[in-house]
């Protein structure tokens, strides 16, 4: 039996991506991710030279602001800030620009569902944008659980709303490069993750189908990432 | 004696210490790979757990939960409040979560801790997602009224598993609720009945009575949590604050009565949390939260 979306998608097709990069002229980079009608805008300052209180000064720092789409933050803004910014500081490099502080700022468009899974790569695509050391990429995807035991992936507000629980998952994207000490062994490293948020009450077995269609699914969107900023490698090259 | 080799001059007292200083993660690894952490705990066990129920008499349900140095207060006062328009019978829980400057080094007065609405989010979201609580028992007159519960925790000891010791707290608070005695006046209001005016029967019989008598909430599902360290091949329960600013790696489970997820979270760090990885915490949290319930067992005889 298949499960009918609202949107005529498959229960693993994903909505329509797009990403550009460099569009802002101030920040030291900056990128807009969209899937469907989420869209979400990043901007990364930096490395500015010093770190704030309470952090490590040996090492690179990052600094999250979360801008709604209108009104203030409250907490659900606050507890994404946080996650976005322990994800960040686990892909980037942080001992080659010690005592720097990093800004990410994180403007929504638009939430139409799936929105901090959207947020994590539009930050990605901006610190790449701005040429941040990083270890890989983060890929995030959302998936969602429905009454009748299916997974449905990268979900719309409506269906959101509909659904018993839904997890947000962040894996490594897919590494072509040389891989690191210890990751030989067991599973390879794009089948690990990095962040994991969930909501709603779902069985163990159903955590575990969930993280396995989000990771299937996380290997074209990465595949997405990867020609998109090949892409634009060559058009800068190009005209400069 | 000789001359001490290096490797006996680490194990003298003030050598330990300083070893422990300046390589911290060094000093772990050593203990890890004895199956054995600083405290003397088995890698997989957690620290010792209190709950002491009814503390606060202000309050209609208070608790106290220790695990470890961590210790959390939690309190529940109710309010009657009017219902909104969309869930006309049902009542409403609001969670908030302090960290005051007491509590560890790193909070620092007039500035709040980043940690603290992140941690009243979780609580939340934990608490309704498992239905723990039948919000329309908390309901009064249909549309009219029903209680609020507001829930705070304050923070006594931060030292480590922040989010198990508050949830620990909440549901010990939740335990030891007692609604308090209301009646509707002539007016159509809601009234609180004190113990004087229960003894005078007549003032009881003119206004109706709408809660009797006082009551206790049946929690259906009580979530229990447990936060583990991710450190290559090591799984570390219920981590102290030293072990989390050495080892960035974090990973909560909460688990319902029934074992199902309520929650797996995870925000970065070093580690990747492999499938293995994954069954194993949830492993330790299944064992944790029978432990919880014992403890907790305990509370309701005495």
């Amino acid at each position: 039996m298949e499960i009918d979306r609202e949107d005529g998608r498959t229960p693993n097709q994903l909505r329509p991506l797009a990403c550009s990069r460099n569009i802002l002229h101030r920040p030291h980079g900056s990128a807009s991710w969209s899937q469907g009608d989420t869209k979400v805008l990043a901007a990364v300052y930096g490395p500015k030279a010093g770190t704030k209180k309470n952090e490590n000064p040996e090492k690179a720092c990052f600094e999250l602001i979360w801008k709604p789409k209108s009104g203030q933050i409250g907490k659900a803004e606050k507890e994404y800030e946080m996650i976005l910014k322990r994800t960040i500081q686990s892909i980037c490099v942080l001992t080659v620009n010690p005592n720097t502080t990093t800004s990410v700022i994180i403007q929504v468009v638009h939430d139409d569902g799936s929105l901090l899974p959207c947020a994590i790569n539009a930050a990605c695509a901006a610190l790449v944008d701005a040429g941040i050391p990083m270890k890989h990429l983060a890929v995030a995807i959302c998936c969602c659980l429905a009454d009748n035991g299916y997974v449905v992936l990268d979900p719309n507000k409506l269906e959101e709303k509909k659904m018993t629980a839904f997890a947000y998952l962040v894996f490594p994207n897919t590494t072509l490069s040389v891989l690191p000490e210890g990751s030989s062994e067991g599973e390879p490293v794009e089948h690990g993750l990095i962040t994991s948020v969930t909501y709603g009450v779902m069985s163990v077995d159903d955590y575990f189908l969930c993280v396995e269609n989000g990771r299937a699914a996380t290997a074209s969107l990465s595949a997405f990432i990867r020609k998109n900023f090949q892409q634009g490698q060559r058009d800068s090259s190009k005209s400069g | 004696m000789g001359l001490p080799d290096s490797s006996q001059d680490l194990s003298s007292e003030m050598e330990v210490d300083a070893f422990r200083k300046i390589f911290p993660l060094r000093f772990f690894e050593r203990h890890l790979s004895e199956s054995l952490r600083p405290d003397g705990r088995p890698l997989g066990k957690a620290r010792d757990t209190i709950v002491n129920l009814g503390l606060v008499s202000s309050a209609d349900g208070s608790a106290l939960a220790k695990i470890g140095y961590t210790t959390m207060l939690a309190a529940i006062r109710m309010e009657v409040m009017t219902p909104s328009t969309d869930s006309p019978d049902e009542g409403c829980i609001a969670v908030e979560f302090h960290m005051p400057p007491i509590c560890s080094p790193t909070v620092r007065p007039g500035r709040p801790a980043d940690a603290a609405p992140v941690i009243s989010k979780r609580l939340l979201d934990t608490i309704s997602s498992c239905n723990m609580i039948d919000l329309k028992e908390l309901c009064l007159v249909s549309g009219k009224a029903a209680w609020m519960g507001y829930l705070d925790i304050y923070c006594l000891d931060a030292d480590g598993a922040l989010f198990d010791a508050a949830l620990l707290s909440a549901v010990a608070a939740f335990s030891n609720l007692q609604i308090p005695v209301v009646a509707l006046n002539d007016n159509g209001r809601i009234v609180a009945i004190t113990g004087e005016e229960k003894q005078d029967n007549a003032s009881i019989t003119e206004k109706e009575a709408v809660n009797k008598e006082r009551r206790k909430l049946t929690l259906k599902n009580i979530p229990f949590s447990l936060t583990c360290i991710l450190h290559k091949n090591y799984i570390l329960a219920d981590p102290t604050a030293e072990e989390e600013s050495i080892m960035d790696t974090l990973v909560t489970v909460v688990l319902d009565s029934s074992d199902q997820i309520v929650s797996f979270n995870k925000s970065g760090g070093n580690a990747l949390a492999h499938t293995s990885a994954i069954k194993s915490c949830v492993e330790l949290a299944k064992k944790r939260g029978n432990e919880l319930k014992q403890i907790l067992g305990e509370m309701d005889v005495d």
